[in-house]
């Protein structure tokens, strides 16, 4: 759908306290707006719970339950079975989680839900890090990023969530960015129409964890998908579908920007280029990344 | 949070009539305080727009440009 086509309610208000240009609440403007009013929201702790603000005030027009921060997926599956019991059949209920709660603590409860093949949609929008506390990796942490408790660069690669989503085998999944707001959009409306279990992640590029400048939020996520270091696709009943960019990239008719290009501009990298170029670093997670593309290549052309 | 138009240290200003309203501002605005005018251009609320300039890096044909703002934001 067309931006211009987007519906104009609004179910973020102004005046939370998310940071000056904070990609959690561009992703979830954008998918409230496919998914409308009658939806419920499960919060786990990260930033979100932080930009609801207290009871009983909330950022959020549409109720949202706040539940421990390995529980999303559990407390998701519960407001979806009362809602059944009680003949609600047309609410939508969203587990919306950072990726600290989705990658790392909250992955057997997802894991679970999934498994049981409960009627809701997952949202995990990855900014790479536990950013509410302070900026603590995470298992999607790149390589070599710097973090408060990866202080000379992370030494591990990310985890591939979506080869694990893939592997419960449920009707939809998709990965999108909040730079590509009608991908991001036309993919939640999917999800909205389909039953069971569905699981979209969105990159959310974070200015403070990041250490970019906050006018560059917008910016960093579309360099994430033209360096392939993030990838658009969605996977319906085990068809892998690649779309925009990474489609083309995937099928070689255009390149990948190099990563220096996304990596330049984030503060959490500048140990790679300053006092001098770690050419060995950035060289690793270039080939991180060929390898990632190699393997889409070799099972989803 | 209240009034977060106090946080602000540059205040984006729209040009309306170098606007070609294509609402990527209000697409990518975090706080949806890009209003959509009737004539299909926009303008801000500063009451709570908290100045991170997205806006104006978006926007295409550079109609929206950062000002200075002078004394404590808000209105
Ligand atoms: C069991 C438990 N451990 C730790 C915490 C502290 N905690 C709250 S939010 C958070 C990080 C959340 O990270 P993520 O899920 O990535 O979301 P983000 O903050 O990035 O939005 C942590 C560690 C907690 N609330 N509960
Ligand atoms: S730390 Fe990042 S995700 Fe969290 S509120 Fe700030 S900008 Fe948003
Ligand atoms: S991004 Fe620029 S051209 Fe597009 S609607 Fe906003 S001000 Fe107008
Ligand atoms: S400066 Fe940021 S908050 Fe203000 S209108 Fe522009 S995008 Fe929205």
């Amino acid at each position: 759908m067309a931006i211009k086509d987007f519906p104009i309610e609004e179910y973020v208000l102004p005046g939370s306290a998310a940071c000056p240009g904070c990609p959690a609440t561009i992703a979830l403007r954008i998918v409230l707006k496919a998914l409308g009013k009658k939806t419920v929201m499960i919060v786990p702790a990260c930033c979100t719970a932080v930009i609801e603000s207290l009871y009983p005030h909330t950022s959020f027009n549409i109720p949202v339950m706040n539940i421990a921060f390995e529980a999303a997926a559990a407390g998701a599956a519960g407001v979806e079975a009362a809602l059944r019991k009680l003949g609600k059949n047309d609410v939508t209920v969203l587990a919306w989680a950072g990726d600290g709660g989705t990658y790392d603590i909250g992955l057997q409860a997802l894991s679970g839900a999934l498994e049981r093949e409960t009627n809701f949609i997952y949202i995990c929008y990855n900014n790479q890090i536990y950013s509410n506390t302070g900026i603590q990796r995470s298992g999607a942490t790149p390589y070599a990023a710097w973090t408060t408790t990866t202080v000379g660069g992370k030494k591990e690669f990310r985890k591939e969530m979506g080869d694990i989503i893939r592997a419960h085998h449920i009707p939809y999944s998709a990965q999108t960015c909040i730079s590509y707001p009608d991908d991001l959009y036309n993919k939640v409306k999917k999800a909205k129409e389909i039953e069971g279990p569905k699981y979209i992640e969105i990159l959310t590029p974070c200015p403070p964890g990041w250490r970019f400048s906050m006018e560059k939020t917008v910016e960093m996520g579309r360099l994430a998908v033209e360096t392939g270091v993030w990838a658009l696709y969605e996977c319906k009943n085990d068809v892998v579908t690649f779309n925009g960019k990474s489609r083309l990239i995937l099928e070689n008719k255009i390149k990948r920007v190099p990563i220096e290009e996304w990596m330049r501009p984030q503060g959490r990298f500048k140990h790679l280029f300053v006092p001098k170029k770690d050419v060995k670093r950035i060289k690793a997670l270039e080939e991180h990344i060929e390898k990632i593309w190699e393997r889409y290549r070799k099972y989803y052309i | 949070m209240g009034k977060t138009g106090s946080w602000r240290v540059f205040r984006p200003v729209v040009d309306r009539l170098k606007c070609v309203k294509c609402l990527r501002c209000w697409v990518f605005c975090p706080e949806g305080v890009v209003r959509r005018e009737e004539d299909g251009t926009v303008s801000i609320d500063y009451e709570y727009c908290k100045g991170c300039g997205i806006c104006a890096a978006e926007c295409k044909v550079k109609a929206i440009t950062l000002v200075r703002e002078e004394g404590d934001g808000g209105k």
